[in-house]
């Protein structure tokens, strides 16, 4: 199991006992592409419709409170906004991009205690008390990580719509992986697509930012 | 010195200081960091969100509309219809009412509380199952059928087209500008002359969904196929495919007053897109501000203004001018935000036992949705001798084609490019020595074809890898490889770059274009700061406005020609005022002077020189303000290229998954500017392929008449693991750099699909008609074993 992506966690349960992708999930619509599919662990439909039971909120908006990037962020929202368009509408971090908006893309890919999600399948109200990394607090002082001063020297990105995502996933790997195969990296970054066809350059950036990361 | 004699041509390779070379992209940084603003990003105060209702049925009459209860709704701020009772939609999922409130969750709950009523009528969807036994078409001709009748190298086609036109008549108006393509294309003067006086006719209104188009005829392929000694007949094809754009199309309008619009929006088109708004809302052009940082992916089908667009404009008018930003959600835009129309094909094609192509013959169709699918050329890059063809455009209710990457280009490579490979399997010849075999046919680009194939050859070790069809391993798990050639125009578009040289030595360039992720930043700084002998961070670049000086839309691989011929324009015009101003100085004449390695010096005499900050600093409190414009004097771009994919593939023949192991792209584009991105969109090209060729389709329900799979898990790209190797090789020097630039966005999308099915083709034995090459039909194809699937 070790080149599989860490990239769900198992173990956290969504405070309003239904995630957008578990009630995908539950509804069974949610049959993703047989070859590309990062393995996500799954929470039971059992356990699932346990937590359904308790902690009903809503409909109407509600007070939220989401640590991003280390600090306490406040809004009123709906319980059915999602992390992903509560950190791009309310808060005006728009790093995180909405594209298929149902968790197979990757470009809305953050980090919730240091592991990444698709923040579009995330409620906001399920991310309260965790801590929330967007891509925009990866480069400090203006200077770039090294995984995106690597992206930019092997230009893998062109039209970089889903290149903040990209990021993410490749450092949520890169955390778990310091010493990666390149098998591991076709497994370890499957969860999210380019459209513009920079998959070379994000190999190539990957294997360059754990070099990098080893000769610091 | 006039202008016209001054020396605007590229520098030659030893002074050149940045073109070519290989430089990250400029913007790169900014996008890394995620701090790069795309129009779905904007967020202006007091912003409102737009959404529509979309009808189900993808044919139908819209009977009645009731706002009432999303009026009463708080939050709601304006409705508009888009398209009221009476109005006939075309294709499901079509904008009928907009709706724009404070937040998403409201709009969406206002959505769902309109209710229309519709009248459903009959749909048609169904492209694949061949036209056929269709009548002879008497009605009048379009310019296309003209086309389509003429052959240059037969005199006799030119009596037939004229006696069609007197007796068929024509179904559009022959303008000056017409009259002018057509003798530019080289079109007889006895069929212009035929034209002017021909009838125009209305054309019949019919419930057929098939327009057949006249059909071509070369040479006496009858005689022809009589003489060939081995003839290879199959079926090939390709459905329809999405563009599936990162970023959604959309925008955010916004009336500032009663009578101009601020319009952010998703568009390849930044220069002519405010005479859009004109047509759809009387506005101005000059009144409507069109402003875009960086677009998340277009390939052809951002160049419009879409009736959502209109629709967000014209709720923000009803909200008091308050801005609405209306972004498609994933499902809209894949149903009807731009697709590939299909292209299937029969074809028959014979050549002698050496190889020597001799005639060819094909009977093709295809749809574009309810216009037309634009009818791809076959044979594609090799000009067989004698040739029928003939083609239906299949009129069907879904959501409109528009340019894909290389329009038509991939579809005819697909069906032109199998054939050949089948023929060759037939006469049991190596298919790139059959290519070689026949390269003549291929015109001016025969011996780039030439040299291209054999370094692809070599970059694939195609001698040591390939085998003929069928004879690849005795295990479940078969190898092959596949071949295939394609072509492009790519002449840079027209482009104005206004650029200033400030007495502080600073330099800015401001140009009505946008940078698609191909790299326009990068290669107009390239070229600027090369031409200018000063470093690009010493240049502030502006596009993406349509306050500055306009450039042609981001199409056809037109740009990079058309922006770097008018920096080098620009550059090399402020540099000969700035000569002029300090040639006095240096006791030198302005013609004497260069400028490079941020210096002003006077030719081979490299002491007698000015730092490029005093050389400015004589300017005093007058910048140099120049216009570069293309076209314009010298002769600094070119059109037509050549490029050669080859395909390794394994094919596991128990599963029927396709596996690739190895793409090789060699490409020509005359000069390169850029090397870096430049091979990005090779690699690019090849990726989104392999996609449409192993996965991609736009899946409609005959029932429903809906797209079955309009999310981003059932419509599937390829990901970081499907793609295998990928080897780009750009052809540069002598015979390349001396064109200048040629676009590069669209050459390497076309052989992907060809060589791809040729190389499964090669592995298993046997042809995979249709793409995409899905697991189910590589076992069906093996199960039938031969190429004779009934369509």
């Amino acid at each position: 199991m070790d080149d599989l992506p860490e990239k769900k966690d198992p173990k956290r349960k969504p405070k309003s006992g239904m995630s957008r992708r578990n009630f995908l999930k539950i509804s069974g619509v949610s049959a993703v592409a047989p070859f590309a599919a990062p393995l996500i662990a799954a929470t039971s439909v059992l356990e699932v419709e346990a937590q359904a039971a308790t902690g009903m909120q809503g409909p109407g908006k509600v007070p939220v409170t989401l640590n991003v990037n280390g600090k306490n962020l406040n809004a009123q929202l709906e319980p059915r906004v999602t992390l992903l368009d509560a950190l791009r509408d309310q808060f005006e971090l728009t790093g995180a991009k909405r594209v298929c908006d149902r968790g197979t893309c990757g470009a809305c890919t953050v980090h919730l205690d240091g592991k990444a999600v698709y923040s579009c399948s995330v409620l906001a109200i399920d991310a309260q008390g965790h801590q929330i990394t967007t891509i925009e607090s990866l480069s400090q002082d203006g200077k770039l990580h090294p995984l995106q001063q690597a992206f930019v020297d092997n230009d893998a990105q062109q039209c970089g719509f889903c290149t903040p995502g990209f990021v993410m996933a490749c450092k949520a790997f890169l955390d778990h992986h310091p010493n990666p195969t390149m098998e591991q990296i076709k497994h370890g970054v499957s969860g999210n697509f380019c459209r513009c066809g920079t998959y070379a350059g994000i190999r190539a950036a990957l294997m360059q930012a754990a070099k990098t990361a080893k000769g610091a | 010195m006039a202008d016209n004699e001054r020396d605007y041509s590229w520098p030659a390779p030893e002074k050149r200081s940045l073109i070519g070379k290989r430089l990250n992209r400029v913007d790169g940084p900014l996008k890394a960091a995620g701090k790069a603003k795309y129009t779905y990003d904007v967020h202006p105060p007091g912003m409102l969100f737009g959404k529509g209702v979309r009808s189900p049925y993808a044919h139908a009459k819209v009977a009645s509309i009731d706002t009432s209860a999303a009026e009463k709704m708080p939050g709601v701020k304006a409705i508009h219809i888009i398209q009221g009772p009476g109005s006939e939609i075309q294709w499901a999922g079509d904008y009928v009412v907009e709706v724009a409130a404070v937040d998403e969750p409201t709009a969406r709950d206002a959505v769902r509380a309109i209710k229309v009523e519709y009248q459903p009528l009959p749909h048609f969807l169904d492209d694949f199952t061949e036209p056929k036994n269709l009548p002879e078409d008497n009605g009048p001709l379009s310019p296309r059928d003209i086309f389509n009748m003429l052959d240059d190298d037969d005199p006799e086609s030119t009596k037939r087209a004229v006696s069609a036109i007197q007796q068929r008549g024509i179904k559009f108006q022959v303008t000056p500008q017409l009259v002018e393509r057509m003798k530019s294309n080289e079109v007889p003067e006895e069929v212009i002359k035929a034209l002017q006086s021909a009838p125009m006719k209305e054309e019949q209104k019919t419930d057929s969904p098939y327009q057949k188009e006249a059909e071509t005829v070369k040479g006496d392929p009858d005689a022809a196929f009589k003489q060939a000694e081995v003839i290879s007949e199959g079926v090939y094809g390709c459905p329809v495919i999405t563009h599936c754009c990162m970023e959604s199309h959309g925008s955010i309008a916004e009336w500032t007053d009663d009578n101009h619009l601020m319009v952010h929006i998703s568009t390849q088109n930044i220069s002519a897109s405010a005479p859009q708004y004109f047509q759809a809302l009387s506005i101005p052009a000059g009144n409507v501000h069109i402003h875009q940082d960086h677009i998340g992916g277009g390939f052809g089908s951002k160049f419009g203004v879409d009736r959502w667009d209109i629709a967000a404009a014209n709720a923000s008018k009803k909200a008091g001018g308050k801005p609405v930003r209306h972004m498609l959600e994933r499902d809209a835009e894949l149903e009807m935000a731009g697709s590939r129309p299909s292209f299937y094909g029969r074809v028959k094609v014979g050549a002698k036992k050496d190889g020597t192509l001799v005639a060819w013959e094909s009977h093709t169709w295809g749809t574009g949705g309810p216009g037309s699918a634009g009818a791809p050329q076959v044979p594609y890059v090799v000009n067989v001798p004698a040739i029928r063809r003939q083609y239906v455009n299949v009129r069907t209710h879904t959501g409109p084609a528009r340019a894909w990457r290389a329009p038509s280009h991939p579809q005819a490579c697909l069906i032109t490019m199998g054939a050949l490979e089948d023929l060759a399997a037939k006469l049991q010849m190596d298919p790139v020595d059959f290519l070689l075999k026949n390269i003549e046919l291929t015109g001016t680009r025969a011996n780039v074809y030439s040299e291209e194939l054999k370094i692809a050859s070599e970059l694939m070790g195609w001698k040591q890898k390939w085998r003929p069809r069928g004879q690849n391993g005795s295990g479940p798990v078969k190898r092959g490889l596949g071949v295939s050639i394609h072509t492009w125009g790519g002449r840079g578009h027209s482009s104005d770059c206004a650029l200033t040289l400030h007495p502080d030595s600073s330099v800015d360039i401001k140009m009505g274009t946008q940078d698609l992720g191909t790299g326009t930043r990068t290669a107009i700084l390239m070229v600027a700061a090369d031409s200018l002998g000063i470093p690009m961070e010493q240049i502030q670049l502006n596009i993406g406005d349509n306050q500055y000086p306009p450039s042609g839309p981001s199409g056809g691989s037109t740009t990079i020609g058309g922006v770097s011929a008018s920096t080098r324009r620009a550059s090399v015009d402020a540099l000969h005022a700035l000569f002029e101003k300090i040639a006095p100085a240096l006791g030198a004449q302005p013609g004497d002077l260069e400028a490079a390695n941020g210096k002003i010096q006077v030719k081979g005499n490299p002491a007698k020189s000015m730092s490029w900050k005093n050389a400015c600093a004589r300017l005093g409190a007058q910048p140099i303000q120049v216009v570069g414009k293309n076209p314009g004097p010298g002769n600094l771009i070119d059109s037509g290229v050549g490029g050669a994919m080859m395909a390794d593939v394994s094919v596991d023949t128990e599963t029927g998954i396709v596996k690739m192991n190895k793409m090789v792209c060699v490409q020509d584009c005359g000069l390169v500017i850029s090397m870096k991105t430049a091979e990005s969109q090779c690699y690019g090209a090849m990726i989104m392929g392999i996609a449409s060729t192993l996965y991609e389709e736009k899946i409609m329900d005959p029932q429903t008449g809906r797209m079955v799979n309009p999310t981003m898990d059932f419509y599937r790209l390829a990901g970081i693991g499907d793609v295998g190797d990928l080897v780009v090789h750009m052809m540069t020097g002598k015979g390349y750099d001396e064109r200048g630039p040629i676009g590069l966005g669209e050459p390497p999308t076309v052989s992907p699909m060809a060589s791809i099915s040729n190389a499964v083709a090669n592995a298993i034995g046997v042809r995979v008609p249709f793409m995409p090459i899905t697991p189910d039909r590589v076992l069906a194809a093996l199960n039938q074993g031969a190429n004779h699937a009934a369509v």
